[in-house]
């Protein structure tokens, strides 16, 4: 790792930061459940490590316990995002079928 | 090659942000969360695709990951009542933290099973803290995650025998959360001397998870919306640190952009209730022994003779809060809105404290459910100028949010917005009894001239108010 590529994933992190506090600003009430467990669903990200990590451990390099480990991350990572999605769209539906119907 | 991964992942965070743009406006929200789940499934093709092409990828052990997690997710996605959605988001908030803190463990444990693979310099020291910190926010957000769900549920049946989840947090524990916090700060530093010393990993996680439980067990109640909102944040936030120690772009990005927005949430809730989060984090509300004692009475009124007062009203305001959610009587409540609407030609309306109920949002989705049309939820700012014309305020299992007390300038409550019900000609209270709130305040609403008590379950007593208004 240079310090370069160090620097580069701080800015990542902080403009991500940053970029958040902008797109979350004035919500309406009735969007606050559905955007809290769609962004919970996309923290699930971590997916992607998890699947690296006990990808990794069957090239020798690491023990089993190793991929273990990160097996269990991918079973809950995946229920995280499953689940986050599915459940957003399924109060979405409701929230927006209201407002055709009521229309 | 490199650069073809690079792509997709850009990609990937590119439809999370859009995804989070659009989930903020209501017409375009459902396309907003397609987005995300879009560049969810970008983001796992292209790392299973970048193993497949460095020859390695193990597919039994990845498709079955992936369909298990999947089956129980959706399973739990499809299976959970609106009413129960509080603790479907706790929970899937502690999942999504386990799993960062997961990687990270799995990550350093490659390093105790094999000392040849430890990095040296900078590298060293950015994966230690990194993981260290992922661990901390990761194992921290399970626990509390799971105890707010407990204490959502209001508590877990164990043998048959029901065990309410205990709200308990005496002041000495505030510098005792303090030290335990340092006490990760230190053991994550000594790790970086020594990466493979077992007793700091282990140090680590079990003070994380002590963390969380003592941070969640002092907060009760109205808090809760702070605290779920909160935990979603740190769930982004544990993913983001992982994203340093695999050195990947994509949980960098995602991972703050939802620790970001969730600590807006957090922010929102705490205005609504006048509380910093300081406040929330480290002064119990209420607490034992600070509940002012009832010293007055009032006698309940009936169904009938509430139906009766609402013969011809020309506007009825309702106003709902955590005591509907319990009662699950959000279908009865639409069906007198429907009542009333069909008889005498009232216009209705529903006025929406930010902080009711238990997660932010959680009235409109219980409404929603029940079909009440989205013009008809009204933020608490545009509704409150409404009361003085409107004939009936009903308000169905809210205390706080209502208490004129807030205005007074003093106790728990001052500052706290409130919904104006007060200034509706006449009050309708649905509730089991004349109890203090959650603020432990005596409510000045129930006692006057003007409002009329319905001493019961929500359910109950809005069955009887629809009989007694079909019978007018």
């Amino acid at each position: 790792m240079t310090p370069e590529f160090l620097i580069a994933n701080i800015t990542l992190f902080l403009l991500a930061i940053f970029l958040g506090f902008e797109l979350i600003t004035k919500v309406p009430a009735t969007l606050h459940t559905p955007l809290m467990s769609g962004a919970n669903a996309i923290s699930g990200i971590s997916i992607i490590g998890a699947l690296i990590g006990s990808n990794v451990a069957y090239e020798g390099g690491s023990t089993a316990l190793s991929g273990l480990l990160a097996f269990v991350a991918v079973v809950l990572a995946m229920i995280n995002v499953v689940g986050g999605f599915a459940v957003t769209n399924r109060m979405l539906n409701m929230i927006a079928g209201k407002k055709r119907g009521g229309a | 090659m490199e650069d073809w991964i690079s792509i997709g992942y850009l990609l990937s965070a590119a439809l999370f942000i859009f995804g989070l743009k659009k989930l903020g406006h209501p017409r375009t929200a459902p396309f907003g969360n397609q987005l995300g789940a879009m560049g969810m499934l970008v983001a796992v093709v292209t790392t299973v695709v970048s193993m497949q092409l460095a020859g390695n990828a193990q597919w039994e052990l990845i498709i079955a990951g992936l369909v298990v997690g999947s089956l129980i997710g959706y399973w739990m996605a499809v299976k959970v009542e609106m009413t129960g959605m509080p603790e479907l988001v706790a929970m899937f908030n502690g999942f999504g933290g386990a799993a960062s803190a997961l990687v990270a463990l799995s990550e350093i444990q490659k390093y105790i099973s094999n000392a040849d693979l430890v990095p040296d310099g900078l590298e060293l020291t950015v994966t230690m803290i990194a993981a260290g910190l992922s661990a901390l926010v990761g194992w921290m957000t399970l626990t509390g995650s799971l105890l707010a769900m407990y204490k959502l549920k209001g508590g877990i049946e164990v043998f048959g025998k029901w065990i309410r989840t205990p709200t308990w947090g005496p002041s000495w524990l505030n510098p005792v959360k303090v030290l335990l916090l340092l006490s990760v700060f230190v053991m994550i530093f000594l790790s970086i001397e020594e990466p493979t010393n077992q007793n700091y990993l282990w140090g680590i996680i079990g003070v994380s998870c002590l963390l969380g439980i003592v941070l969640v067990l002092p907060i009760g109640g109205a808090d809760m919306p702070v605290v779920v909102s909160l935990l979603n944040s740190l769930s982004g936030i544990a993913a983001a640190f992982t994203g340093f120690i695999i050195g990947n772009s994509v949980l960098i990005i995602a991972g703050s952009l939802v620790g970001a927005s969730g600590l807006i949430l957090t922010f929102i809730m705490c205005k609504a209730m006048n509380r910093t989060l300081l406040d929330v984090l480290f002064k119990s509300f209420g607490g034992d022994g600070e509940k002012q004692a009832l010293t007055r009475t009032k006698v309940g009124s009936d169904p009938d003779e509430v139906a009766m007062m609402l013969d011809g009203a020309q506007k009825v305001i309702i106003v709902p809060g955590y005591g509907m959610a319990v009662s699950q009587c959000q279908h009865a409540v639409k069906e007198f809105a429907d009542l009333m609407k069909e008889k005498f030609d009232t216009e209705i309306k529903y006025a929406i404290h930010p902080v009711a109920g238990r997660m932010p949002g959680h009235m409109n989705v219980l409404l929603a459910e029940a079909n009440v049309p989205y013009e008809q939820l009204i933020e608490m700012d545009e509704i409150n100028s409404e009361f003085p014309e409107c004939d009936v305020a009903l308000v169905i299992g809210a205390n706080d949010t209502t208490n004129p007390a807030a205005r007074s300038g003093e106790g728990p409550l001052a500052g706290m917005p409130i919904i104006d019900a007060d200034a509706a000609r006449t009050v309708v209270i649905i509730k089991r009894s004349l109890s203090v709130g959650y603020a432990g305040v005596d409510n000045d609403l129930f006692y006057m001239d003007k409002t009329m008590m319905l001493f019961g379950d929500g359910k109950a007593m809005m069955t009887g108010l629809n009989t007694a208004v079909k019978e007018i």
